[in-house]
């Protein structure tokens, strides 16, 4: 599945977009942020306080309990600050 | 109903999208518009970098706009949402809705205007007059709660 990153999640992963494979464990939203701090600094970072980071799939909101099966697109960003 | 959802870099004449709502029709008895500017925050402030994400944001504003017929028998909606450099005194969103009624067009705005802001996924980061006012801007607990009251309002007209 394809992951972006957008604002200060972009920032401290250091990268705005790349291609995920998670391993079949990784059944939700949450388990895919457990399964991402994992992967370095800059992801432990970004995670470290997994309320503050919002979620979308195939770009609708998700909550950390939606399943990622079948998703094309995950995608990671702190609240919103439009309008 | 007519719905308009622009997301661009561009400026845009808000007087123009607003009379556009009610331009030829004779059913429309007002258009409710509201327009939010970038501020200098005293003077701190050089600029906001608006970032989003592209495909999402038309398509969760389409959503919050589906919401909002659903509750008010509306005549026409646009909204405008731009994004990347935009400095004090220029515009960054524009919402106007056409209805029959007055309060219908009112309420729909308002809402439209709370859900943009907790829902379209938007982000700003203040670029400073010192690199000491720089960084993202962080959601207002406000916002939240000037979306959720929608969620506790009757609905219909």
């Amino acid at each position: 599945m394809k992951a972006l990153y957008f604002a200060w999640v972009r920032e401290r992963v250091g990268k705005a977009e790349e291609e995920l494979d998670p391993p079949a464990t990784v059944a939700t939203v949450g388990d895919l942020i457990a399964w991402l701090s994992r992967r370095g600094e800059g992801y432990a970072h970004a995670f470290d306080k997994p309320l503050a980071v919002r979620a979308a799939l195939d770009r609708v909101h998700a909550r950390s309990d939606a399943l990622i099966a079948g998703a094309k697109e995950v995608a990671f960003f702190p609240p919103m600050t439009g309008g | 109903m007519m719905a308009t959802v622009r997301v661009q870099r561009d400026d845009f004449d808000p007087g123009a999208e607003a009379e556009g709502l009610a331009r030829g029709r004779k059913d429309v008895g007002a258009v409710a518009s509201f327009v939010g500017y970038c501020r200098d925050e005293g003077g701190r402030l050089a600029a906001l970098e608006l970032e989003h994400y592209a495909g999402m944001a038309e398509e969760e504003i389409a959503r919050v706009v589906g919401e909002a017929e659903g509750r008010w028998p509306l005549l026409g909606v646009a909204v405008i949402h731009r994004y990347g450099r935009i400095a004090p005194g220029e515009r960054i969103v524009f919402v106007a809705v056409a209805a029959a009624h007055r309060g219908a067009a009112f309420a729909a705005a308002e809402m439209l205007m709370d859900y943009l802001k907790t829902r379209a996924p938007f982000w700003k980061l203040v670029i400073g007059v010192d690199g000491a006012f720089e960084g993202w801007v962080e959601a207002k607990a406000d916002d939240d709660r000037s979306a959720a009251r929608w969620s506790d309002a009757v609905s219909g007209p």
